[in-house]
C-alpha cells in the first residue's frame, strides 16, 4: 500500500502522521507541493505511481492544496478530502450554505459585496457583530465590529484592501459564548477528540495559532451529533468541527479541511494521527 | 548538528529526528529556514516560505 501525503510544510501533525502509516507498514510517498511540476497530458497509471494508491493532502496554503487536489482527483485518484470539501471549508460563505441548507444551527450571517451595501447589512444584523475574511484561517483578519462607529471605518479598510476576495463581506452575528470554543476532530464518521480551546488574555480569538490554549472537553451527545452533521454537511472526511456554546445550545462556526491537532493531542488520550491512518488506510482498500 | 544562518551568521542547530520539509528559525535573528535535505552528517537549508494570506487549517 502507498500513501501518498503532500505537504508544504511539515509540522508535527504531518510527521506523526508519517510516523504513524510507516509502521502500520504502508509505504509513505512525502510530497512536497511547493516542487511539484503537473503535466495535463499525464496518465491516471503514472500519476498513481507517482502519488501514491491514496492521498492525504495536508497543505497550508488553501489554494495550492485545492489546486493539487483537483489534479489528482481528474486523474482518478482518491484523494482526502476531497475537492469538492475543500472547496466547502476553505470558503466560509460556502460553509455557512451548506451547514445552513443541512439545518446546523450556525451562527446567522449576512452576505454583502460592496462596502456599502456591508455596512446595510450590519445594520439589519444588529451589533455586536463579526467581519470575517471569505478564505482565510487562524483567526487573521476577524475583526468585531462592536458598534456603527467602529464597523464603518473597519469595513471602509476592507474596501481598499486588494485582492477580489476581499470584496466578499461575511458579517456574522457575535455569539455570547464564554472565553472558548469547541474543536472536534472528525475522521470518518467518529467524533476521535474534542478540545476546550481558551483565548488568551488579551485576546478575543480562540485560535491556537494565536495564542490560544487546549483543554479537555467531553464529548458529549450533543457534540457528538452535531460535528457529525457538520462533517456531513461539507462532504465528510478527515476534519475539524469548530462549536461555540452559545445561550440557546451549542453552534457550529467553521469546519477545518487540513485539520490542525497537535493541540487536542495534548489533552486527549485518543491516538488522533492513528485514528486519521486508519481511515485513510481503509478508504485505500475499498 | 548545526547549521549557520544565511543573514546572520547565527548557529541553528538541527534536532535529531529532523526531516526535510520542517522550518527550523535561527535563534540569533529569528529568520525562518525549511530543511531541503538532511542526511545523517549533512543538512541543507533555504529561506522558508513567509505566510500567504490563505495559509492556515
Amino acid at each position: 500500500m502507498n500513501f501518498g501525503l503532500i505537504y508544504d510544510r511539515i509540522r508535527w501533525e504531518e510527521k506523526s502522521l508519517t510516523q504513524t502509516a510507516k509502521k502500520k507498514g504502508a509505504r509513505v510517498v512525502t510530497i512536497d507541493a511547493k516542487m511539484l511540476t503537473l503535466d495535463s497530458s499525464a496518465k491516471s497509471k503514472e500519476v498513481q505511481k507517482e502519488f501514491g494508491d491514496v492521498v492525504l493532502q495536508r497543505c497550508i496554503s488553501y489554494f495550492r492544496g485545492q489546486h493539487v487536489t483537483a489534479y489528482l482527483e481528474f486523474k482518478g485518484l482518491t484523494v482526502i478530502n476531497k475537492h469538492r470539501v475543500g472547496e466547502i471549508c476553505g470558503n466560509k460563505y460556502l460553509t455557512t450554505l451548506a451547514l445552513e441548507k443541512a439545518r446546523v444551527p450556525t451562527p446567522r450571517t449576512m452576505f454583502a459585496f460592496t462596502a456599502d451595501s456591508a455596512k446595510e447589512a450590519v445594520e439589519k444584523l444588529g451589533y455586536p457583530a463579526v467581519l470575517k475574511p471569505v478564505v482565510g484561517s487562524w483567526g487573521r483578519g476577524v475583526a468585531p465590529l462592536k458598534d456603527r462607529d467602529t464597523a464603518s471605518p473597519i469595513i471602509e479598510l476592507r474596501e481598499e484592501m486588494t485582492g477580489a476576495l476581499n470584496q466578499i463581506y461575511y458579517i456574522q452575528e457575535m455569539i455570547k459564548r464564554p472565553p472558548r470554543d469547541i474543536r472536534t476532530i472528525v475522521v470518518g464518521d467518529r467524533v476521535v477528540a474534542a478540545a476546550y480551546r481558551y483565548a488568551p488574555p488579551q485576546d478575543w480569538r480562540t485560535n491556537v495559532a494565536r495564542g490560544g490554549k487546549t483543554a479537555p472537553c467531553k464529548i458529549t451527545k450533543e457534540l457528538e451529533e452535531m460535528a457529525l452533521m457538520a462533517a456531513d454537511a461539507v462532504g465528510g472526511g478527515v476534519l475539524g468541527v469548530d462549536a461555540m456554546e452559545s445561550p440557546d445550545g451549542l453552534v457550529i462556526h467553521e469546519v477545518n479541511n487540513t485539520v490542525e491537532f497537535k493541540g487536542a493531542s495534548q489533552v486527549n488520550e485518543t491516538n488522533i494521527p492513528e485514528a486519521i491512518v486508519n481511515h485513510v488506510l481503509s478508504i485505500a482498500k475499498r | 548538528m548545526e547549521a549557520s544562518c544565511d543573514e546572520c551568521g547565527g548557529k541553528i542547530k538541527i534536532p535529531k529526528d529532523s526531516v526535510a520539509g520542517e522550518i527550523v528559525s535561527c535563534p540569533d535573528c529569528g529568520l525562518e529556514y525549511e530543511i531541503a535535505k538532511i542526511s545523517n552528517d549533512k543538512v541543507e537549508l533555504k529561506p522558508a516560505e513567509t505566510v500567504g494570506e490563505d495559509w492556515g487549517e
